[in-house]
């Protein structure tokens, strides 16, 4: 198909447009500090029917163990980084952690039905919309987030950005982008049928943030 | 601006054969506020009827033939949000690179919609001495989206004490007249007037005003063929018969 | 070669005005769109509560997809580049068929049995189902939306809601036909539930998934996947798998063109101020990875695309994210619904697009179901004037002079009564003295006015001239001449 591309970009060099001014960096500063940034996320997050839970200087792992095994939610799914191995070094009796470390095609089937929950951690937040930012890699992989029906992420307040835009530059994003970057802002939903919203759809039903910090 | 001595008013073929009272009316508004309004007998039309259906050579011969009319640097005032939008929006459009440009591009900067006059130029003061009525208003697309002087129609009813505005449901949707649309597509013009004739039904006005008396014909039409509905009255019309003594 | 497409043009008439007679009469479908429309405009309103801001916002996008238009050769080069560096397998289809078999020949020499879609409009423009279930290999639809139309086998009536005329009872009734296992419910709820029964099991054993592509990043090789379900994610990270299939105008410069093009998109789409999931895509599964696909493929369409750039005004068109805002506030789409446009794109950008993309002679007929009441312009996110775009695909359709052919059917819908019609109108309205005498003597023979005029007296009653025209009111009462 190499003459369809050369076919194509000639037709487009053949007629360049008159020039627009390039854009400008777009920037959105708000101008919110620490607290207000927690607001708006937790507000952000709550309206979708995301949960968020304040941990504060506590313990999130307390948390994970008082409340995981009251929901039903005790097939733990953990990776290989510090969250899962904070996770698999302290987690409650009723809970079975199980650590992502093969390769998906080696146990897909249970990955798909015998998960309950992933705990993963998160490389920021954004305040403006309520987001949760990943990016997946070995110790932590992209189905995580994705597959088991709930998903638990551990996420600290001083990574919390006002915004996208504010969010790419700061971390200059352009410099190199990683396999799989991901914006999460709650729960998997749908309006497919009569414009009505329905959770869980296909992703998590469960989208539960533990504020750290 | 500063208010004009003289102003021209473009009165739209329309208003010209269908609702010249409308157009009279518009006219006693702006000489009660001082200001001589001169109506050029040559005129016709603007040239949108062609131009929306794509007859462009049409379009541009009849608008030609007003740019004679209009040649003083006088603003030019239109009693239609759809007509004033033809002249300030696309008439440089339709102009652009032809000898006559320049003056079709003069009077477009100097053209304004009758309501968006009244209050934006000549700041006019209404004292009502109508009995009380409900009403509803039915803002143009053009005035609304071409020309962007919607409010003011809303402004100047708001002068009137013994005038109850009521509000239609889906208000900024079109009535469904659109030019031709209403011929080529008369069923689904049909439609959408069904849809906008039951809306302002509802509301229990007995008057519907506009800017715009191609909207009107629309709407009014569609209520008498119902055989029930409000009153239809251009704004003009409706703003001189309950402020003239 | 006249007298071809005259015929033509009087098929697609008159097949366009039978589907929109079917459509005014299905008053449940009306109902159910008139419903959606009006709470997702809603929606849309809601988001943005500051007027100003709004406008900077859609200046931006503007400004971004301009760029990207102006620079499509470069950014197009860079891209392939980039992605190609990253790992990722670069194709590109002049039309349908080339991307098609582009596809074909992925998914056969990988020996790809089945495959799990996202939502992609431009597969739709290829009739990619078609094409491969033809050839032997299972496609499921997994956006809901689309899973529901495909069940009903109807294409979308929506660039965006898919199922948009199907109420809760039709797709309780499809779920029942096709999964009789599943107790009936018309609980919205339940149904999404089932729904996720069926199709996770496709996603776990599914060879290939397939998707499209909201925005391509240039500068570092990045697809970028906008939805609310995770059918998308699960079709691009699930199979071993993933090919992208995009328009050649979804190449923008750089990463930061991005947060303002997302912002805009969901807000204009759904009025969501984002949506759940934003999936950006730079590289297959790298070593060491335990998950997504070992191979990446992006398929490039062009299907008229660089043709459409050529013209000045006409290029605007190509600006388009597709948010399916115009189509939400068009009042002509909610009195027919999608499918009565008998095109990929239904509403306001579909009158646009497609008689660009697929010739005046074939679908030019669209045009006229428009007002031009500028509803779809002024919520365009990135501000294509598109009434004026519609506007000038009427006059092409209809203009007389052969020379200036550029677009695909130029001239074709032009008719010698009409044209005749507009000729003596021009002659009565550019010599005053002939309408002077005109207007006196339609407003003194006002009664002999016709009481049937065509489709204008079906609705509403026969217009009458005044007694008296203004011009000779406005003498009579002391309005000069000059």
């Amino acid at each position: 198909m190499t003459d369809a591309r050369h076919n194509i970009l000639e037709r487009l060099r053949a007629n360049r447009p008159a020039t627009t001014p390039a854009p400008a960096t777009y920037q959105k500063p708000l101008g919110w500090d620490r607290e207000q940034r927690i607001a708006s996320f937790v507000e952000r997050m709550q309206a979708v029917r995301g949960e968020v839970h304040r941990i504060g200087d506590g313990d999130w792992m307390d948390w994970v163990n008082s409340e995981l095994p009251s929901r039903g939610l005790r097939r733990v799914l953990v990776g290989r980084g510090d969250i899962g191995e904070t996770v698999a070094g302290r987690h409650a009796a009723e809970l079975d952690v199980r650590r992502y470390e093969e390769p998906i095609e080696n146990w897909k089937d249970a990955l798909f039905h015998d998960v309950d929950v992933a705990i993963t951690g998160v490389r920021a937040g954004l305040a403006e919309s309520g987001s949760l930012v990943l990016w997946p890699n070995p110790d932590e992989p992209r189905l995580m987030s994705l597959v088991p029906p709930a998903h638990v992420a551990v996420l600290s307040v001083d990574t919390l950005y006002e915004n996208f835009a504010e969010l790419v530059q700061a971390q200059n994003w352009a410099a190199g982008m990683p396999t799989n970057a991901l914006l999460i802002s709650g729960p998997s939903k749908t309006a497919d049928i009569e414009q009505t919203l329905a959770y869980g759809i296909h992703g998590p039903k469960q989208l539960i943030t533990l504020l750290v910090g | 601006m500063k208010k004009p001595d003289s102003v021209y008013y473009f009165a739209t073929c329309l208003v010209d054969l269908m609702y010249p009272d409308a157009g009279l009316a518009g006219m006693e508004l702006l000489r009660r506020e001082g200001v001589r309004v001169l109506f050029p007998q040559d005129q016709t039309c603007c040239g949108q009827p062609a131009f929306n259906s794509g007859y462009r050579d049409d379009a541009l011969a009849v608008a030609r033939a007003q740019l004679a009319c209009f040649e003083r640097d006088i603003p030019v005032v239109v009693p239609s949000g759809s007509c004033g939008g033809m002249i300030r929006t696309h008439w440089p459009e339709l102009f652009a690179g032809q000898p006559d440009e320049a003056k079709a591009l003069a009077i477009a900067a100097r053209t304004y919609e009758l309501t968006e006059f009244l209050v934006d130029v000549l700041d006019i003061r209404l004292d009502d001495l109508g009995e009380p009525v409900r009403i509803a208003i039915h803002t143009s697309c053009s005035a609304r989206r071409e020309m962007g002087v919607a409010d003011r129609i809303e402004s100047l009813v708001g002068q009137l004490g013994n005038v109850e505005v009521l509000t239609q449901e889906r208000k900024p949707e079109c009535c469904g007249f659109g030019g031709t649309f209403a011929v080529k597509q008369a069923d689904i013009s049909g439609a959408m007037v069904k849809d906008k004739t039951d809306a302002l039904r509802a509301t229990g006005a007995s008057v519907v005003i506009s800017q715009d008396c191609g909207c009107l014909m629309n709407i009014g039409g569609a209520f008498e063929k119902q055989g029930n509905g409000p009153q239809t009255q251009h704004v003009a019309e409706f703003l001189w018969e309950r402020t003239k003594r | 070669m006249s007298t071809t497409s005259s015929s033509t043009s009087q098929d697609q008439s008159r097949a366009f005005h039978a589907r929109i007679d079917d459509a005014l009469h299905n008053d449940q479908m009306r109902t159910n769109f008139r419903r959606a429309l009006t709470g997702i405009m809603a929606h849309r309103a809601k988001q943005f509560p500051d007027d100003a801001q709004l406008q900077a916002l859609r200046d931006q996008a503007r400004a971004v997809r301009a760029n990207s238009l102006v620079r499509q050769p470069e950014l197009l080069e860079q891209l392939e580049r980039k992605l190609t560096e990253n790992g990722i397998q670069v194709h590109w289809a002049e039309n349908p068929q080339q991307a098609n078999s582009i596809i074909r020949g992925i998914l056969q020499a990988a020996g790809a049995k089945t495959v799990v879609k996202g939502k992609s409009m431009v597969s739709e423009e290829t009739e990619l189902n078609h094409d491969l279930e033809q050839h032997g290999i299972e496609v499921i639809e997994s956006d809901l939306g689309e899973y529901i139309i495909q069940l009903a086998e109807e294409p979308p009536s929506h660039i965006v809601a898919p199922a948009i005329h199907k109420n809760r009872r039709d797709v309780a009734e499809l779920f029942k036909r096709f999964h009789p296992e599943i107790p009936y419910t018309e609980d919205i709820n339940e149904l999404t539930n089932s729904a996720r029964e069926i199709l996770r099991h496709r996603f776990a054993t599914a060879d290939a998934g397939i998707s499209g592509v909201n925005f391509a990043v240039a500068e570092t090789g990045t697809l970028c996947l906008v939805e609310n379900e995770g059918n998308g994610r699960l079709s691009t990270t699930a199979p071993r798998i993933h090919i992208a299939i995009t328009g050649i105008e979804k190449v923008v410069e750089k990463l930061a063109d991005v947060p303002p093009l997302l912002e805009i998109l969901t807000k204009s789409a759904t009025g969501q101020p984002i949506t759940t999931y934003f999936n950006m895509i730079s590289r297959p599964r790298q070593p060491g990875e335990l998950d997504g696909p070992e191979a990446v493929h992006l398929v490039l369409l062009d299907n008229g695309r660089s043709r459409i750039r050529v013209d000045a005004e006409l290029l605007d068109t190509l600006r388009c994210i597709r948010c399916g805002a115009c189509i939400n506030h068009c009042p002509v789409y909610v009195q027919l619904g999608g499918h009565a446009y008998g095109t990929v794109y239904p509403g306001p950008i579909g009158l646009a697009l497609e008689p660009q993309r697929i010739g005046l002679d074939k679908v030019g007929t669209l045009t006229s179901a428009c007002t031009m009441c500028g509803a779809c312009g002024e919520v365009c996110p990135v501000r294509i004037p598109l009434p004026k775009l519609i506007n000038r695909l009427r006059a092409e359709a209809v203009d007389g002079h052969p020379g200036q052919a550029g677009l695909p059917g130029h001239g074709s819908l032009r008719k010698s009564t009409e044209a005749t019609t507009w000729k003596l109108w021009r002659l009565l309205y550019s010599r005053p003295g002939l309408y002077r005498l005109f207007a006196a003597s339609a407003t003194r023979l006002r009664a002999l006015t016709p009481s049937k005029l065509g489709g204008w007296t079906r609705y509403r009653s026969t217009p009458k001239p005044a007694p008296r025209s203004l011009r000779e009111l406005a003498k009579k009462e002391g309005f000069g001449n000059d």
